[in-house]
């Protein structure tokens, strides 16, 4: 397992360096590829228009973040983005202003995501088999309210998110680096993100030692309902409308930033900024593949290669040190 | 000697086996003959396991040579021993719960045509297999559905199901079965007996040993001691040879008298009970005693002590400081200053792939919480620094992942884990199993100065020299039972008699 995941560094960027190196010199040679097939790559406008891309995923990952450290995953948050965004249309519908909206949106997001936590604490269902059921019991409630049929939002403050700046950053990028730096500091500074560590790399250690584990449990699936509801706001506001088929699939490029950013599917490993750089790794793929008008087959294809290929030099590497 | 020598089955050499520098055996000698029960006596650890997972194929000998039926033995594995008429009935059990009573019986021999299994031929040749044994089981059963008894006896049914065995070894068979069941797996070894079968019998349960043995081998710290025919010995003599070390210097002595008697109990424990694990057991302990815990597997120790821990519900009155408790969890049980080494480290003790210092400071994260719950990390650090130094964990730094230490100084952090939550009453359960001997006496001297500090000390061991040279009081246990509570001087012989219910 991992060496340096959770000392206290005596010099940080060393430290850093040798905890991502792997990733980081991924990400490079991505940039150098991408730079050099195509010269539009390396500019600030596209770099914006990657990072406003990866938002949705890089946010979801964050929640994936936590539930992978806890040795459980979260299959439904797909389709809690979808849920999130057309609750968000259906209360401007019927009559919510901004504000209102947001706190149901968020409230709907924890309260699909602490049903997953329950199930699977109180119950003690595999959260592999609990929220593979809950993704299709949510991706069915999308369609309730409009039958299928897309829902429009026009709340301007709604869409604004998508669409604005602030300081000169969109306002969607200022969101994932708060969303990033809380996460982060919930994770690596405080109690409740060592309980967490401690829950996934041991339950039964955790439980001796007087952690409550079915508490931590289903905070963490809450947290990762209330990620991707947000992930959810997000998509709704730069699409101007709720689709019912919105973030299918996400699930699986959240669980690969997590991963490619070094979080053990085993539990008790894992930071946020390994998951940012995964998350980066892939919007970068998305993105250079795209500019290079790579047929979207091929692009499923060359992602699977490459995430298999980091995986695999990770474990490499955590092997030759043991 | 009646049995000739041509009735020889089993003869063991010289056999050594060494563990890397540590050795499990010997130079053991052990001769079997044809149609008599040989058992094998020793303490927990003695090497009688390790001698017979080396007849079984598991394990490979060191040094030294074994002959079975005439020829050279050496088996690369289990298969190989069953193809030459060895089977093995190990203690733990074997069988996979959701599948039937047949299936288990015939594993990895089902009846099968182009790999096809033949269903009612299995169910045929099993239910053939259980009625020649007498066994009251219905083979279509799944194994799940079985009490833990019946259990067993499927176990001794898949051992003896190979085809001829000359030699079966059955590993305490009696741990989990009821008496209508131990008579049906006595006529079922008199039947062996009968046809000539060599049969090695290990038990801790002395009159079990005396009604049914032929012959009885004696071993200790993995070497052999003796052998005796059933006739010229008694159980009081098999006890002396099996225990028989001196008590040597490795236990430090006390740094302060033990508590008079006259002193109030911290903990006091009446009627402690939970079905089918332990019974009815009562006892207390004062502040800065050391009290011992001793029992053979299954007397139903380790059940209790995680019970008292708030691990499993369990009726009965516990009191701390003379005020009834009630302890539902391990939070609970913290909350009282109860800490709790348990039996295996690896599994509920520590996070391996955590740092030293996480790991130390992982049942006390309450003292180290700053508002909206930040770790105090500085803290923290001094905290894991000064408990590495106060037990002298030999570890490269607080940072190093605790899964890469040796056994003692992993031992070493789970202990100073349950220090830092400052402990008025330390459960430690077998304290220092897989501990090499130096680490062993830092640890007794550890216990001595937690106990002179007023900590109560509940010493769980099935070391027998272990918990009588380091307990002031000693509770012995039998079959979930409390068979005796014994002052620290009391004798290997009285304690083991307690221990293996021979004396009532």
């Amino acid at each position: 397992m991992s060496d340096e995941k959770h000392a206290t560094a005596q010099k940080p960027y060393a430290k850093l360096l040798r905890q991502y190196g792997g990733i980081l010199v991924s990400l490079i040679v991505l940039c150098i590829i991408f730079s050099v097939m195509n010269p539009r790559f390396m500019t600030v406008a596209n770099l914006m228009n990657v990072l406003q891309q990866i938002a949705v995923i890089a946010i979801a990952a964050f929640g994936m973040t936590w539930v992978i450290l806890l040795g459980e995953i979260d299959l439904s948050i797909g389709s809690i983005i979808a849920v999130a965004g057309m609750a968000a249309a259906q209360a401007f519908l019927a009559g919510f202003g901004f504000m209102p909206t947001l706190i149901l949106t968020l409230l709907a997001g924890a309260a699909m995501g602490g049903a997953n936590g329950v199930l699977t604490a109180k119950l003690g269902l595999p959260s592999f088999i609990v929220t593979v059921a809950t993704m299709g019991i949510f991706r069915g409630l999308v369609s309730l309210p409009t039958n299928g049929a897309p829902a429009m939002i026009e709340d301007p403050t709604w869409i604004a998110i998508g669409a604005e700046s602030f300081v000169g950053l969109p306002i969607i990028i200022w969101i994932v680096v708060v969303l990033f730096v809380f996460n982060h500091v919930l994770l690596s500074k405080t109690t409740f993100g060592r309980r967490a560590y401690l829950t996934g790399g041991n339950r039964e250690a955790a439980i001796y030692s007087g952690i409550k584990v079915d508490r931590v449990k289903i905070t963490i699936f809450m947290i990762s309902g209330i990620m991707a509801a947000i992930s959810g706001i997000l998509l709704s506001s730069r699409l101007y409308s709720a689709q019912t088929n919105a973030g299918t699939s996400y699930e699986l490029d959240a669980i690969a930033a997590a991963v490619l950013g070094g979080t053990s599917l085993a539990g008790g490993v894992g930071t946020m900024i390994g998951t940012i750089i995964g998350a980066l790794i892939i919007g970068i793929m998305n993105n250079g593949m795209n500019m290079l008008s790579v047929p979207y087959f091929y692009q499923l294809i060359v992602k699977g290669l490459v995430i298999l290929l980091a995986v695999w030099l990770d474990v490499r590497s955590k092997r030759a040190k043991q | 000697m009646s049995a000739a020598t041509s009735d020889v089955i089993l003869k063991i050499n010289n056999v050594s086996k060494l563990f890397g520098p540590v050795s499990a055996l010997k130079n053991m000698h052990l001769t079997v003959r044809a149609g008599r029960v040989h058992t094998l006596l020793g303490e927990n650890g003695a090497g009688k396991s390790t001698l017979m997972k080396i007849l079984a194929g598991v394990y490979h000998a060191t040094a030294g040579d074994v002959e079975f039926c005439g020829a050279p033995y050496k088996p690369e594995n289990p298969q190989d021993a069953a193809a030459r008429g060895l089977t093995i009935v190990f203690q733990e059990l074997s069988l996979c719960n959701n599948m039937t009573v047949a299936e288990n019986i015939l594993a990895t021999r089902e009846p099968s045509v182009y790999g096809f299994i033949n269903d009612q031929a299995l169910e045929r040749r099993a239910a053939e297999i259980v009625r020649d044994l007498g066994l009251p089981i219905d083979v279509t059963e799944k194994v799940g559905n079985l009490s833990m008894a019946q259990r067993q006896l499927v176990e001794i049914a898949k051992g003896l199901s190979i085809d001829a065995p000359r030699l079966v070894i059955l590993d305490e068979p009696t741990s989990s079965l009821t008496e209508a069941e131990t008579d049906i797996l006595f006529s079922i070894i008199d039947r062996l007996k009968a046809k000539g079968v060599a049969i090695i019998y290990i038990s801790h349960r002395m009159e079990e040993i005396m009604r049914l043995s032929d012959d009885i081998t004696v071993i200790r710290d993995g070497e052999y001691i003796a052998t005796r025919q059933r006739e010229d010995v008694t159980i009081d003599e098999l006890i002396a040879m099996m225990v028989g070390r001196q008590m040597n210097e490795i236990y430090p002595p006390r740094l302060s008298p033990a508590p008079p008697e006259s002193d109030a109990p911290i903990l006091s424990v009446e009627g402690f009970s939970r079905d089918g694990e332990f019974e009815n057991v009562s006892f207390d302990v004062r502040k800065g005693e050391i009290l011992g815990f001793f029992g053979l597997i299954g007397s139903g120790r380790s059940e209790m002590m995680n019970a008292l821990f708030g691990m499993k519900a369990a009726t009965g009155i516990v009191r701390i400081d003379s005020e009834p408790a009630t302890i539902a969890s391990p939070v609970d049980a913290i909350g009282r200053r109860i800490a709790f080494v348990t039996e295996n480290r690896k599994e509920e003790g520590l996070v391996l792939a955590h740092s030293v210092e996480w790991n130390i400071s992982m049942a006390a994260l309450g003292r180290f919480a700053a508002a909206l719950g930040f770790m105090r990390r500085r803290d923290e650090r001094t905290a894991a620094v000064d408990e590495v130094g106060r037990l002298t964990i030999k570890t490269a730094s607080v940072d190093t992942p605790v899964g890469s230490l040796s056994g003692g100084n992993q031992q070493k952090t789970v202990l100073a884990k349950w220090l830092l939550t400052q402990p008025r009453i330390l459960i430690l359960d077998e304290p220092t199993r897989g501990v090499d001997v130096g680490a062993k006496f830092e640890i007794y001297k550890i216990i001595r100065q937690l106990a002179a500090e007023g900590t109560a000390i509940l010493l769980v061991s099935s070391e027998l020299p272990e918990v009588l040279g380091m307990s002031d009081r000693l509770v012995v246990m039998h079959e979930g039972r409390l068979s005796a509570t014994l002052p620290g001087g009391a004798t290997p012989e009285t304690v083991m008699a307690h221990a293996t219910g021979i004396t009532s």
